[in-house]
């Protein structure tokens, strides 16, 4: 079973990377562009078959480890 | 007899530094323990020093906080040894949660490897009590991430609480949004615990501890630990 797993920078925070790709698209000539924000995305494949069971041990993996709560949102999505 | 430890990560590279500081400053070894190791011989000060632990992965300091020696670290703190994070020690204390806010990626996105100013905003604590409230330190930097950040609640307490311990400022000590070298959230470039015996900062004072290395200003912080330590100890 397989977590993916996506981690963005919560509304509020600033994201300097997330504005470099902005500009970058903008000087290539991508227009219309409002916004971008860049995140992480992390793939965890499970031992376990239980989907419940995996969604509860990947949400305390995000909170001991893989994100930064101060910051980071995360998303988790159960995939068998 | 002052007993003062380095925690070693992999990608440490400032824990020589800071071991060459310390035994300059206490008069006494230093000692070097090793991430992997369960348990800190006791002691007096343990500092974790900057670099780049395990190579900056997930995040700066997220894996270094995790480490097996990591948990004595904390439960030593909290019992009341004085913890000093420079620089990438610094990120691993935010990961740990002994310290609040995160760190991010610099504002300019560069790397930055020069000297700054800081104003030391209180003599509260256990690492600036040989500094004086408004005196302007020339230290250096090196990060790509030190943009410090906290929501404002947050950064209000820390205010208040007077534990905002260093600020980024221009060499007349006015805070200024130019002096400001990472986007730092109100130029905040080391903060304290509630105690004041945690310390975390950016800037490398062990890098600028003698007249050989171009400037003394980072000694007052290790003069202040020995004389905090000496305090203790007399009682």
């Amino acid at each position: 079973m397989k977590a993916r797993i996506k981690i963005t920078l919560k509304n509020g925070v600033l994201d300097p990377q997330g504005k470099a790709i902005e500009h970058a698209l903008s000087s290539l000539g991508f227009s219309g562009v409002n916004e971008v924000r860049q995140g992480k995305y992390i793939e965890v494949d499970l031992a376990d078959g239980d989907a419940a069971n995996a969604r509860e041990t990947v949400e305390k993996m995000c909170k001991d480890l893989l994100a930064n709560t101060v910051i980071e949102n995360y998303d988790i999505e159960i995939a068998s | 007899m002052i007993r003062s430890a380095v925690i070693v990560f992999p990608g440490s590279n400032c824990d020589r530094d800071v071991k060459v500081a310390l035994e300059a400053i206490t008069g006494f070894p230093a000692r070097m323990v090793w991430h992997g190791e369960s348990e800190i011989p006791a002691c007096d000060l343990i500092v974790l020093p900057g670099g780049f632990s395990y190579g900056d992965y997930l995040r700066c300091g997220a894996m270094a906080a995790h480490s097996p020696i990591m948990r004595d670290v904390v439960a030593k703190a909290k019992a009341g040894t004085p913890l000093l994070g420079i620089c990438n020690g610094f990120q691993i204390l935010l990961e740990t949660g002994l310290l609040p806010g995160a760190l991010m990626r610099n504002a300019s996105l560069r790397f930055i490897c020069r000297d700054a100013f800081l104003r030391c905003e209180t003599k509260d604590t256990f690492f600036t009590r040989c500094n004086r409230v408004g005196e302007v330190l020339r230290m250096p930097v090196a990060h790509h991430d030190g943009n410090y950040f906290a929501d404002e609640d947050t950064l209000d307490r820390l205010e208040e609480d007077g534990r905002v311990v260093f600020r980024y400022c221009d060499a007349d000590g006015a805070v200024t949004e130019a002096a400001n070298p990472n986007g730092s959230q109100r130029n905040i470039a080391g903060i304290t615990d509630s105690t004041g015996r945690i310390l975390g900062l950016m800037p490398h004072p062990e890098r600028l501890f003698e007249p050989q290395l171009g400037g003394t200003d980072g000694r007052r912080i290790f003069e202040s630990a020995v004389v905090s330590i000496a305090e203790a100890m007399v009682g």
